[in-house]
């Protein structure tokens, strides 16, 4: 072959993958909650941990957990990061932030997006609330959350959210 | 509150990524041969014929520049059946998935037979290239094999 023949353009190379997904008890629960505005953790009966959202055992010590904790939907930003490059068939315009989002009483984070404040002022430890779509949109989604907009408390040392086992 | 098996939400959840990748110097050729009926394989310093073709000896680590033209018939080396086609699959009657070592290569290439029954199937039978009239310069430019008796 000789070396001045150009490479061949690019080719589409799709790949599409079918699922049928199943939510599970744990989910389920939660998700008929959220379809009601509501969000409910799962605690650990041993360690007392809370999970939001629950995935129905406490990887901890490996038991169901079965006590339902309502939450409030206020929290803090546990972690951030900025998103700079656009995602294909995503609607959400660059740049924006995606959060791991900690709710009180929670003892883990979830993902949403935050809005309604510059970015450059979102810091880890901020005090945040969700926005909700309005009630006649509400569906077996977390994406009846907007997103996670800042509130007016003072923030939040996130060295204290670490789990202690009690 | 527990949830009854019943009352368990489902949904449909599709992912999908379209890619589009370069297929590089020496495969580029390979599919624009497919699109013009030709199976190209890579011949090594040592004469050794790969088909598929492929850019470098797996063995000797060499770089394969010389395409040279194989089948289109040869023998199956093993094969499976598919009783009942998926949506996904290429071929919607029943069919099978073989490896088929083409003459002038050797090494096996993974493809299909169709038009055939499962008894008609056995290592060693010939097999030739049934081709697309609707070339799309990809490995479905060949359509399937058939037995070649
Ligand atoms: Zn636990």
């Amino acid at each position: 072959m000789s070396n001045d023949q150009a490479p061949k353009d690019y080719r589409e190379s799709l790949i599409h993958l079918e699922y049928q997904y199943t939510a599970g008890s744990a989910t389920t629960t939660f998700l008929n909650q959220v379809k009601e505005g509501r969000l409910v953790g799962q605690a650990c009966p041993k360690c007392q941990a809370v999970y939001v959202p629950p995935r129905g055992s406490c990887p901890r010590d490996g038991i169901a957990t079965t006590i339902e904790v309502p939450l409030t939907d206020k929290g803090c930003i546990e972690s951030f990061t900025v998103v700079h490059i656009p995602i294909p068939g995503n609607p959400i315009v660059p740049p924006y932030v995606c959060a791991m989002v900690r709710l009180d009483k929670a003892n883990i984070s979830f993902l949403h997006l935050i809005q309604g404040v510059e970015i450059d002022n979102i810091r880890i430890g901020m005090r945040i609330q969700a926005v909700w779509k309005p009630k006649e949109e509400w569906t077996h989604s977390l994406e009846n959350i907007k997103w996670f907009a800042p509130i007016d408390e003072p923030d939040i040392d996130v060295s204290t959210l670490r789990f202690q086992a009690s | 509150m527990s949830e009854t098996k019943a009352t368990l939400l489902k949904a449909p959840f599709e992912l999908s990524y379209k890619y589009k990748r370069s297929s590089g110097p020496i495969m580029s050729q390979v599919f624009e041969g497919l699109a013009k009926k030709k199976i190209l394989g890579s011949k090594s310093k040592a004469n050794k014929v790969y088909a598929p073709a492929a850019e470098y000896d797996p063995h000797t680590r060499e770089a394969l520049t010389e395409l040279i033209e194989v089948g289109p018939g040869g023998i199956i080396e093993s094969w499976s059946w598919v009783h009942q086609p998926s949506n996904h699959h290429l071929i919607q009657t029943p069919f099978a998935f073989a490896l088929i070592k083409l003459d002038g290569a050797d090494t096996a290439m993974l493809h299909m037979i169709s038009d055939c029954e499962k008894s008609d199937l056995a290592i060693g039978n010939r097999v030739k290239a049934v081709w697309s009239e609707t070339p799309t310069e990809s490995i479905a430019d060949i359509q399937h094999f058939i037995l070649d008796i």
